[in-house]
């Protein structure tokens, strides 16, 4: 029957954690994958990670991208993945970072389970087509 | 299918990931969902549902933030169903009301979703009001469905409310606009948001004409069956003919909030007691049996068109005048209904 046919659609949660007012690379790419066909769900700047959290859970989003400019991913991104966890969102949510992360700090967040780091040189095809490649399977 | 059963358990055990991802198989018509929202609906029901709605900008996103937060400070639990319209070309949506509900972050209690109209016609209203169903049976107290005012398909989903309030900012146009059809006669309540605006006194007194102009008219109310039934208690005429009250808000910093939640706590009660409520109930109830009928007997038909290798040999005879559409469908429609018909007389 075709009420019982999926209409599968990629939700993305695109969040900006913390102090940093800079949101435009944000904007972006919510337009983007607003035009891949996602629904995305933008959260407005100055989030608590508890706040994404929520975001997150309610809108059981597939998809989780958090851009951070200011250098503070490494105290804001545990926090997140620890939230989603308390939450048993962590496992079928995928975990993106966009922005300024320095070289050295990216193993630890891989290691913590984000997918994959986006940086400024990152093009915006190459986002949506990772999204398409690995938005977990539900 | 036992893993759908545990997340019907884990729902009404109040876990709220449970309730996030029975919403979402119900958006994505999931394998199953419709067995999940068939285990739902004896535990609906309890939840007072208020729809919300009004053109863009009138600061519905707002008023529902504040109106959450003041049913919180009460202690009650609230759920929030916001709809935004997807794009008809990609089907892609930014879902952006969740930005102004600043009062309640942090806050499980308000359990906030955001739904694309995903260029579905029809197929939102019913899959807002399973969604409205599953808020209900997970124990809201109060729901929330907020929606652009903009044609049939959202006047169709605040109908899923037991009270309908229609936002209409200040200046939003001449006398001519509140004549038109759509929206304004839906409402069980007007607001006026936006009161500290210039213009809004002269909104409010447009408003009140046109409820009195509608008044006036034979075809005046619009509570359908029930109305017949209310009328048994004479001597309340005019409970019976109730006007839409006309509240003034200022959302943003939550001024007459309180007054407005009074007035939809004074509808509910008007329902109860003309058995309105009731009635309502019913309607909807028939109406969501007619759309599930409309939608399975499509796809049906759909199916059947498939068989018959699908639609463009047909388009391609009667393009050539071989046959027209009138016949190609009884073609098609008539075994079936043939079927039906013997079924039925076994």
């Amino acid at each position: 029957m075709s009420t019982e046919q999926e209409q599968r659609t990629i939700r993305c949660l695109v969040a900006k954690v913390g102090l940093d007012g800079h949101d435009r690379g944000a904007h972006v790419i919510a337009r983007a994958f607003r035009d891949a066909g996602f629904e995305v769900i933008y959260s407005g700047l100055h989030k608590s990670p508890d706040e994404i959290v929520q975001a997150a859970v309610q809108e059981d989003v597939d998809v989780l991208g958090i851009s951070i400019l200011s250098g503070a991913h490494d105290t804001l991104v545990p926090k997140i993945v620890d939230g989603l966890k308390e939450y048993d969102a962590f496992e079928d949510t995928l975990v993106l970072v966009g922005g300024i992360v320095p070289e050295e700090d990216r193993e630890e967040l891989y290691e913590l389970g984000v997918s994959e780091i986006f940086g400024p040189g990152a093009s915006m095809q190459e986002t949506i087509d990772f999204v398409r490649e690995n938005a977990p399977d539900r | 299918m036992s893993g759908d059963e545990s997340l019907i358990d884990e729902l009404l055990a109040g876990k709220h990931r449970a309730l996030a991802r029975v919403i979402t198989k119900i958006e994505n018509r999931s394998p199953g969902y419709r067995d999940l929202v068939s285990q739902l609906h004896e535990h609906t029901g309890h939840a007072q549902v208020i729809g919300i709605t009004g053109s863009p900008g009138a600061g519905k996103s707002t008023l529902v933030d504040k109106m959450a937060a003041t049913y919180r400070e009460r202690g009650e639990t609230v759920g929030v169903i916001a709809i935004d319209p997807s794009s008809p070309f990609t089907g892609g949506a930014v879902l952006g009301d969740r930005i102004r509900m600043a009062s309640n972050v942090g806050d499980m209690d308000v359990f906030f979703r955001s739904m694309s109209a995903r260029g579905s016609l029809g197929g939102l209203s019913t899959a807002t009001t399973d969604a409205v169903k599953a808020l209900d049976a997970f124990g809201k107290d109060r729901i929330i469905v907020e929606t652009v005012g903009a044609g049939q398909n959202e006047v169709d989903i605040v109908r899923t409310a037991d009270t309908v309030a229609v936002l209409v900012p200040p200046g939003s146009g001449d006398d001519v606009q509140m004549l038109k059809a759509g929206i304004l006669e839906i409402a069980d309540v007007f607001v006026v948001n936006k009161a500290d605006v210039d213009g809004a006194d002269r909104t409010v007194k447009e408003l009140r004409e046109m409820i009195h102009m509608r008044d006036a008219s034979p075809m005046a109310g619009h509570h359908g069956a029930g109305a017949v039934e209310g009328e048994a208690s004479d001597g309340g005429k005019d409970d019976d003919e109730r006007q839409p009250p006309i509240v003034e808000t200022v959302a943003k910093t939550g001024e007459g909030v309180e007054e407005f939640l009074e007035v939809l706590a004074d509808h509910v009660r008007w329902l109860e007691e003309t058995g309105e409520l009731q009635a309502q109930a019913r309607q909807r109830y028939a109406a969501e049996i007619r759309t599930l009928l409309r939608e399975d007997s499509a796809a049906l038909i759909e199916e059947e068109l498939d068989a018959r290798g699908g639609l463009d040999a047909y388009i391609e005879a009667v393009t050539a005048k071989e046959t027209d559409p009138y016949s190609v469908v009884d073609e098609i429609i008539s075994p079936v209904a043939e079927c039906v018909r013997k079924k039925r007389d076994d």
